[in-house]
């Protein structure tokens, strides 16, 4: 038994709308969501003409959906903009690599160019790498916050005036319940602001911000867009896992509960005295972060060193990490010079003997040859060394002190890839 | 009424990952009083047919595919391309060559 579109169109009605009750045809919907998503970006005033704008695609079905609406919206209302498309390959075989072609798809169907920035060239590290280091506990950490710089890297370089990404109506409902689950009130201000970013940083614009999954899916099925679709293959975070369960039940019984959890995030008042973090740049890598040394530095200082779960956690843990990876490099580099001043009388004018060293003379703490002898681990740090511009000499890291705000640096970012894209509207 | 139903189903957003990554399954159902016997089913309907499918194509961790009777939130279902919401859902009544199609939307971003 047929059910008629609701706009008396008379043709049948093919979906029931969970944003507004509304059962319509394919055209109706097609023309009431698109219609939508161009009113966000009028109202949230997202774009200006003229602009470039970098689509963040990742080959699912939000980026895809995003770049086909944009291009659509671009030319139908004139907005003027230069759409690129910018993604990040992590480094996942079999994930990323899949999904890439998807995005190549993109490139040829909507007739934009694409810039591909992989963690291999920005860091030195593919995903599958760091895996192999740090296991499969807290490997999204690593891929949210090198996502997140490596999206920005890519905008500086294709020199846009924004990013914008495909979180959706859902993805923003589940981060505010994150962000509350967790105590996140820095986060919980700004993760459902339409465009984010500060001074220096390229501004994020999520034109899907009130755009539910479903109709999401259903546009692309009946537009019959190709995205690609499969779990990132590294787990997925239980927590977040949940919250996103509680969402979709609750969802169920009540489709508007999305939009009230985004209106709830909007309109909570947060306390003048809950401290929210200012930007700074970060000394090492002079990319904007809240803290003296951002984020993506310090996992990387961790990997480099050996010490991958240095950055996950708490940050008074980091600093005991390094602590006891620094006192047990003394120890060894006691050792090291006690047993050299046995065999050699004559120190002085001596080479040091560890390859890496800049300096002549006994082996002391300066020297980046000591540091880590563990082989390739080493050669990558000393490249690392030399493109963040880390002081080689440098052996505590300053930015991280106990006093330091937990929360803030160190909480856990979610994978985009297999949670539905917690990652960059939870970050900035 | 012939004694069988045939049916096209389909799989798609990563539901298929579930399926053998089979998007697309020709299936004959026999008469449901054979194949449920203690239902007090008389005729096929989206509820009976998770049952048969739970039992006969899937392949892994049902708890992904199914919750309670129904499917998981966030599996889309489109009974001859259209939203199973305007059609009653899981009363749904069978019909000859029916296209059946799963979508989820839990996958990826
Ligand atoms: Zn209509």
């Amino acid at each position: 038994m047929p059910v008629l579109c609701k706009t008396g169109c008379g043709k049948n009605a093919v979906l029931k709308r969970p944003k507004t009750g509304d059962v319509l045809c394919k055209d109706c919907f097609f023309w009431a969501f698109e219609t939508e998503i161009h009113y966000t970006i009028i109202k949230g005033n997202l774009f200006k003409s003229g602009d470039a704008v970098a689509v963040a695609a990742s080959g699912g079905k939000d980026s895809t959906v995003l770049a086909h609406v944009l291009k659509t919206l671009n030319e139908r209302y004139d907005y003027g903009l230069n759409l690129m498309l910018l993604s990040i390959d992590e480094g996942i075989t079999g994930y990323r690599d899949d999904s890439l072609e998807t995005v190549k798809r993109n490139r040829d169907d909507y007739e934009m160019s694409l810039k591909i920035l992989s963690y291999k060239d920005l860091y030195g590290w593919t995903m599958d790498e760091i895996v192999e280091q740090i296991g499969r506990k807290n490997n999204c950490t690593f891929c949210g916050v090198f996502r997140r710089q490596a999206l920005d890297r890519g905008a500086a370089m294709l020199n846009v005036k924004c990013i914008a990404t495909g979180h959706n109506a859902d993805d923003i409902a589940e981060t505010v319940l994150m962000n509350i689950l967790r105590g996140d009130i820095a986060r919980l201000k700004r993760c459902t602001a339409i465009s984010t970013g500060s001074e220096g940083t390229i501004p994020r614009v999520k034109p899907l911000k009130y755009t539910y999954e479903k109709e999401i899916v259903m546009y692309a099925h009946y537009k019959k867009l190709v995205y690609f679709s499969t779990e990132c293959i590294f787990a997925p975070n239980a927590y977040r896992g949940h919250a996103r369960a509680l969402l979709k039940d609750l969802e169920k019984i009540r489709p508007s509960c999305i939009m009230d959890i985004i209106y709830s995030g909007e309109t909570m008042a947060v306390k003048e005295d809950v401290s929210l973090p200012s930007q700074r740049t970060c000394s090492r890598c002079k990319f904007v972060s809240s803290q003296e040394v951002c984020k993506a530095c310090v996992l990387l200082e961790g990997l480099n060193k050996g010490l991958p779960k240095l950055g996950i956690g708490k940050s008074s843990k980091a600093k005991r990490m390094l602590d006891e990876y620094h006192a047990k490099q003394q120890m060894s580099i006691d050792e090291l010079n006690k047993e050299f001043q046995a065999n050699n009388c004559i120190a002085k004018g001596k080479t040091c003997r560890s390859g890496g060293c800049k300096s002549n003379g006994l082996i002391s703490n300066d020297c980046q040859g000591n540091k880590n002898k563990n082989e390739h681990l080493n050669e990558k740090a000393n490249e690392m060394l030399t493109v963040y511009l880390l002081p080689d000499d440098e052996c505590i890291v300053n930015g991280i002190s106990p006093t330091d705000n937990d929360q803030e640096n160190f909480e856990e970012i979610a994978c985009e890839g297999s949670c539905g894209g917690g990652s960059i509207s939870i970050a900035f | 009424m012939p004694e069988t139903l045939k049916l096209q189903i389909n799989f798609s957003g990563g539901a298929e990952l579930l399926f053998d990554k089979i998007k697309k399954h020709n299936i004959e159902l026999p008469s449901v009083r054979k194949y449920l016997p203690d239902s007090k089913a008389e005729k096929w309907t989206i509820r009976e047919l998770l049952v048969w499918i739970k039992g006969n194509l899937l392949k892994e961790r049902p708890e992904l595919f199914l919750q309670g009777d129904s499917v998981r939130p966030g599996i889309l279902v489109l009974i001859n391309d259209a939203d199973w919401e305007l059609f009653g859902e899981l009363e749904y009544e069978l019909q000859q060559n029916d296209n059946i199609m799963f979508i989820s939307t839990l996958h990826g971003g």
